[in-house]
């Protein structure tokens, strides 16, 4: 695999350290439902078999923090941005 | 047919012409009691003890490709019941005293060999944990034995004892740990299943679930709708995907986890040993090919193959402990689909859907569990309520926060 980083172009997976799915958000601590929702996003996931946003950070390299799709099927690489970017 | 050494002597006399399929392929009826979703060791099991101890022999195994294609022939065969925690620890005893009757109980010679499982250490912290281990399984009723640096010497005089970064200090053996064939468990549980009634399809994936109201009564297949009154998931790395269809989240993700195999070798490493520096196992087969792993890769995978960075990783392990198979070569390596659990132990729960029971998030561990996962599996869907070394396996620990972190990482899969 390698993931194309938008700082230092294609590189190889050993320079990249992987977190997990994108889409999960800390809850808001003040929230009625807080602990419902801290669960979820603590332990629940879609974990799909196919594409998946999910966050690299290039750590061997710009330590950038990356949002990657990548099919989990195949491992292709389906894009890389930077994390922070707003969505 | 009974296997014994006279029906063998028999067959032999005759050419061997008269042996009969181990186990009936059979095809889908319309309804039965039970439905165990996966062919693979636990669900076989499964089929096995629901059959055997609780009476149930309207059971179908429904198996997406064949039997035992999944993790159950990807492992590294090896069992053992080394655990430090209470909710963890009788339960792979269980599996273990299972393993030690489970050739007599199958009729089927599953090579069950308990050549002992020795996890190294290389420091006094690490001695300190092995001891404070050892003093837990043996509270539990489990052999174990402190072995100072001569003791595994004896045992292992192959290893690098005077590695300067990884000197070996000793290890902690239990010596009832070992191999077993996780091919013939296979067709062992197979076999002893179908004879009982079990119906075993293969090329049969589920599809869907069909409801009446807020119950699961059945499912779609690709051979056609089954109805039963209860239905078992034992799907290993595609819990998530299955459970999706009844509309449940998990607190699973499925990794890919490699093992590889050397070319044939003279006898060399009598037991199973572990390197306690960093994550790799090696045990030598029958046929004399070393196999070993080491750590998931640690990203989301279905692929059923890893990437180089981890076979990196798993053969540096391999060197610092002997460093002499750098000069083999690789004979094979695969990759098998991990249901990661949050907490690195596994689920035998039913689930908020009435009529659906889950068997998931073995992790790593999940061939050492298949006698005990089909038995407790078993037990909590014939009469409704968990085996009692499987009590603490249930789902909802992780919203309570009852986990049980064998190795007390947190909640991410990659690390456990």
């Amino acid at each position: 695999m390698r993931i194309p980083c938008p700082f230092c172009g294609a590189r190889d997976l050993s320079e990249f350290a992987y977190l997990g799915d994108a889409d999960v958000e800390r809850p808001d601590p003040a929230a009625p439902d807080a602990e419902k929702r801290f669960f979820e996003a603590v332990y629940l996931r879609d974990n799909p078999a196919g594409p998946h946003d999910e966050l690299w950070q290039h750590a061997a390299g710009c330590r950038s923090w990356l949002r990657v799709t990548r099919n989990t099927l195949t491992h292709e690489i389906l894009g890389a941005s930077l994390a922070r970017k707003p969505r | 047919m009974r296997y014994s050494i006279f029906g063998l002597a028999r067959q032999a006399l005759s050419g061997h012409r008269g042996w009969q399929p181990a186990w009936r392929d059979a095809a889908p009826k319309p309804a039965y009691d039970v439905i165990i979703i996966g062919g693979g060791g636990h669900g076989l099991s499964t089929a096995h003890y629901l059959a055997k101890e609780h009476g149930i022999t309207s059971v179908a195994v429904l198996e997406k490709g064949y039997i035992g294609s999944g993790n159950a022939g990807r492992n590294t065969t090896i069992i053992r019941s080394n655990y430090l925690l209470p909710g963890n620890n009788p339960f792979y005893e269980w599996s273990m005293k299972l393993w030690e009757g489970l050739e007599q109980d199958l009729n089927y010679n599953t090579m069950v060999s308990q050549r002992g499982v020795l996890n190294l250490f290389h420091s006094d912290a690490e001695r300190d944990a092995a001891a404070r281990r050892g003093n837990a399984m043996r509270m539990h009723g489990v052999d174990a034995e402190l072995l100072d640096a001569d003791g595994v010497r004896r045992l292992l005089p192959i290893l690098d004892f005077e590695n300067a970064r990884f000197p070996i200090k000793g290890g902690l053996l239990q010596r009832r740990g070992g191999t077993a064939r996780h091919d013939a468990v296979v067709w062992g549980y197979a076999r002893a299943a179908s004879s009982r009634g079990v119906d075993i399809v293969q090329n049969c994936e589920v599809t869907g679930f069909i409801r009446e109201g807020s119950r699961i009564v059945g499912v779609e297949t690709t051979r056609g709708p089954i109805r039963a009154k209860k239905i078992g998931m034992a799907v290993a790395g595609s819990s998530s995907r299955v459970a999706a269809m009844a509309g449940l989240r998990l607190p699973i993700e499925s990794h890919v986890l490699q093992a590889f195999v050397s070319e044939a070798i003279k006898p060399c490493i009598p037991n199973v040993v572990t390197f306690g520096a960093g994550h790799f196992y090696i045990s030598q087969s029958d046929k004399g090919g070393l196999v070993f792993g080491g750590d998931i890769d640690g990203y989301n995978s279905y692929a059923q193959r890893g990437n180089m960075p981890m076979v990196e990783n798993v053969c540096e392990g391999g060197m610092a402990l002997l460093p002499w198979i750098g000069r083999l070569r690789m004979l094979r390596s695969w990759g098998g689909i991990m249901d990661m659990s949050m907490d690195g132990s596994p689920i035998i729960d039913r689930t908020p859907v009435d009529g659906l029971y889950l068997n998931s998030g073995w992790c790593y561990g999940g061939f050492k569990a298949t006698p005990a996962s089909g038995w407790c599996f078993a037990h909590l869907i014939a009469r409704d309520e968990p085996f009692k070394v499987a009590a603490a396996y249930r789902l909802d620990r992780f919203s309570s926060g009852h986990l049980i972190d064998e190795r007390g990482q947190g909640a991410q899969p990659n690390l456990h």
